[in-house]
């Protein structure tokens, strides 16, 4: 059931004042958001589970973990990308896309990226905002914005950083992150990615440390150690999961997710070279594509059919909007 | 306070705080031969990174006889005689010096004239808390040893092994003469497998005795790898309870933190009990060393701290001069124009000056880092990577020393008491809170006088 608000503002789209006025469509949106809310919980957008999980762990990073971010950072981080969002969907004239996606984004930004300035942030946040709706095959962005994001500007941009880490190696804090992600991959049913993703990137620091003669009982701790490193779990469960930068077909996908551990693996074993799993999704992209391409799957869908704020899905071919309001 | 008594406080606290440096472990370890005490507690490393270029600078603090004295290092290349030297130990000194926790001191203006109002400040260097001849070719070849180089640098005999087999190694290393830690070989193994070359230093006597110096000097080596890392699990076959490691990282463009650890900056920039500048027992070291051992026991040992990190070419407030290019070109900073005169006195700007000269110059960013560290907490060895931050950080501790001012000496008097009490109050707690300290002794010594708590007081735990 949606709130008579929500309704209410999806008949003034309806009536196809979303087309000229600018605000009705993130309101629209927000009220969307708001609406879902109100549902039991099974029926949740995943996206909302997400951004409650990075909330809590941006919280818990920043009091605890000793970040050094800034309030103004994250301010400037989550203005920027919520009204580059905002200014897309208008000027493409969207509707049913919601504002989910960009809190994702800035989340993820805040959590991952370090600068020594404040003007980054917003900058790195608009643009990748940017590029989800411009960066585009087959009705799929190419990147993940946060994972871009981070890209920019630590090969770009002066004064900026990532901190791999910053999360350190508490047993409790990991257990914490695979708990939280797990919720969130199980929803957006992409669950596989981030385990193969992580069992095949385990297995082969295992196999290295086997390979350089590490005697076997400190061969456990140090997966642990791994297993343990924050970024890493983040990275697992918050990134690559992202159905909609991950190929379409199950087959395809398990083989994106070995594929990005094993050169994550390699650039940090054999390169070293740090934060391994952002470059390799990175460099990866051209991968999902060509497997979309040879292997044809179903492309994700955020919500269930009843929920009102549908996906980006609709980007590249929008349907119709009557049938589309028919249907809730 | 007149220059010369200035000079001569500074110089005693400086002198005492070093004397109060707690014991510091290494990166390769150390073997002696025969029965020789492995005394290996302190270990401070300079390391200059520019790109995949790695400059290792090593002082240690061995303790025992020099002819026992060996050490191991797992290098990534085979290093050429000019690749090896052994800078003066006084660079590692003035370094510290340098980068230094410090104390300054405020003292507040009259509230009774507060037109002369007058701050004054001073530094306190707190000298951190921290800081054969036999068929041996034969021999080697057969145990898959390889001497892949041999040559002397100051006062030390250098050899720089390859090895196929760990045990192999370890026997070589016996059968020349040295005392091999228990549990060697397994700590070895990794590191052969990793196509790595152990550089094995001992002390030259005849050399030795030439230089008329009873200390070792540094070792230093150059070599090119994209490992940006230091091998401290070698370190660790010989080490008893905790170690303390300092490393400093010169690099040109930002703040250096660990990839594999977590990287905490200590609680620095707060205020504290003015007594601690002449208390006999809770002084400026002690105070120090405390306040690093429970916030590193307090992070269960498992992060690394950051003590300093600024650009060289400037410090505010100083502890020390900033290093002379010439200096930091002994260190190994290979980025950055020699000048003329004397490489090793150190001129406080002339690292400035250096700079400007140039206006490509890159500058020389020092990130002091300080790890206390166990087996356990520790598994893996140091992998570090240059952040772009340039924010400066320094660990600096206050002190305000209130105006000495009668109750009925002006109206703004009273208000004025009323404050330094609540602010002292303050600095106890805080101070209790960073070192563990009883702070009904902290009081005591601050010479607080506390009205018993009432009622609701008590109730929602509020200080009077």
């Amino acid at each position: 059931m949606k709130s008579t608000i929500a309704q209410r503002a999806e008949t003034l789209s309806h009536q196809g004042f979303h087309r000229i006025t600018v605000p009705r469509t993130s309101i629209h949106a927000l009220l969307g958001a708001v609406a879902q809310l109100k549902k039991p919980l099974t029926a949740l957008d995943a996206r909302v589970f997400q951004i409650a999980f990075l909330a809590t762990l941006l919280t818990f990073g920043v009091l605890l973990r000793d970040f050094s971010l800034h309030w103004q950072q994250m301010a400037l981080t989550f203005a920027a990308g919520l009204t580059a969002q905002a200014w897309w969907v208008r000027h493409l004239a969207l509707q049913n896309i919601g504002l989910l996606s960009a809190l994702i984004t800035c989340f993820g930004l805040s959590i991952l990226l370090r600068a020594d300035s404040l003007w980054v942030h917003p900058l790195c946040a608009a643009l990748v905002m940017s590029a989800k709706f411009t960066l585009r095959w087959r009705g799929k962005h190419l990147f993940n914005p946060a994972n871009l994001g981070v890209i920019i500007a630590i090969s770009l941009l002066p004064g900026t950083w990532i901190s791999p880490g910053q999360w350190g190696n508490d047993l409790a804090a990991a257990i914490l992150f695979i708990a939280l992600g797990s919720v969130v991959t199980q929803r957006a049913r992409r669950v596989d990615t981030s385990w193969i993703f992580l069992g095949t990137f385990l297995a082969l620091v295992a196999l290295r440390l086997w390979w350089i003669e590490v005697p076997p009982a400190r061969v456990a701790s140090l997966v642990l150690h791994q297993l343990q490193n924050g970024a890493l779990l983040l990275f697992t469960f918050f990134m690559i999961s992202d159905p909609m930068t991950t190929p379409n077909h199950t087959g395809a996908r398990v083989f994106h997710a070995v594929t990005v551990a094993v050169l994550a693996w390699a650039w940090q074993m054999l390169l070293y070279k740090p934060a391994g799993p952002v470059w390799a999704l990175f460099l990866l992209v051209p991968l999902v594509p060509l497997l979309d391409h040879l292997f044809a799957g179903a492309k994700h869908v955020w919500s269930d059919a009843s929920a009102p704020v549908k996906t980006d899905a609709m980007l590249s071919n929008p349907p119709p909007l009557r049938a589309e309001l028919s249907q809730n | 306070m007149p220059a010369s008594a200035l000079i001569r406080k500074l110089a005693a606290l400086s002198l005492l705080l070093s004397a109060a440096a707690p014991a510091v472990a290494f990166c390769g370890f150390y073997v002696g031969k025969a029965d020789a005490s492995l005394f290996n507690e302190a270990s401070k490393v300079v390391m200059v990174r520019d790109g995949d270029r790695t400059t290792i600078n090593m002082l240690n603090d061995y303790q025992g006889d020099l002819k026992e004295f060996a050490l191991v290092v797992p290098v990534p290349e085979v290093l050429k005689k000019e690749q090896v030297r052994t800078p003066y130990k006084a660079l590692f000194d003035r370094l510290d010096a340098y980068s230094a926790p410090r104390l300054a001191e405020y003292f507040d203006p009259d509230p009774c004239t507060p037109r002369s109002a007058e701050m004054r400040m001073q530094m306190a260097p707190a000298a951190a808390a921290i800081g054969k001849a036999m068929s041996r070719d034969d021999s080697a070849r057969k145990l898959g040893v390889t001497i892949e180089a041999e040559y002397t640098v100051g006062s030390y005999d250098i050899v720089i092994l390859g090895a196929k087999e760990s045990d192999g190694l370890e026997t070589w290393l016996t059968q020349s003469g040295y005392r091999i830690p228990q549990g060697a070989s397994k700590a070895l193994a990794p590191y052969i497998r990793q196509g790595m070359k152990f550089f094995v230093a001992k002390v030259n006597l005849a050399e030795q005795a030439k230089s008329g110096s009873n200390f070792l000097s540094p070792l230093a080596f150059s070599f090119k790898s994209e490992k940006f890392m230091l091998p401290i699990r070698l370190g660790m076959v010989n080490a008893k309870g905790p170690q303390d490691l300092v490393v400093w990282m010169l690099t040109p463009k930002g703040r250096v933190e660990t990839t594999n650890y977590r990287t905490v900056k200590l609680p620095a920039d707060i205020d504290i009990p003015a007594y601690i500048k002449t208390d006999s027992k809770q002084d400026f070291a002690a105070f120090y060393k405390t306040m690093f051992q429970t916030q590193a026991a307090r992070e269960q040992y498992r992060v690394v701290f950051t003590e300093y990190f600024w650009d060289m070419s400037w410090c505010d407030p100083c502890a020390a001069n900033p290093l002379s290019a010439q200096e930091l070109r002994n260190l190994g900073v290979d980025w950055i124009k020699a000048e003329g005169g004397d490489g090793n006195t150190a001129s406080a700007n002339s690292a400035r000056r250096a700079f400007r000269g140039d206006p490509d110059a890159r500058p020389v960013m020092v990130t002091r880092l300080h790890l206390r560290y166990t087996p356990e907490t520790f598994p893996e060895d140091l992998m570090f990577h240059e952040t772009g931050d340039r924010q400066n950080y320094q660990t600096r501790y206050v002190l305000r020393h209130a105006a000495k001012v009668a109750p009925n000496a002006c109206p703004a008097a009273p208000a004025y008491l009323a404050q330094v009490n609540v602010r002292k109050e303050k600095e106890a707690r805080t101070l209790a809170s960073l070192t563990g300290w009883d702070i009904g002794q902290v009081r005591n010594s601050y010479g607080i006088t506390r009205r018993e708590p009432d009622g609701w007081q008590r109730l929602f735990n509020i200080a009077p």
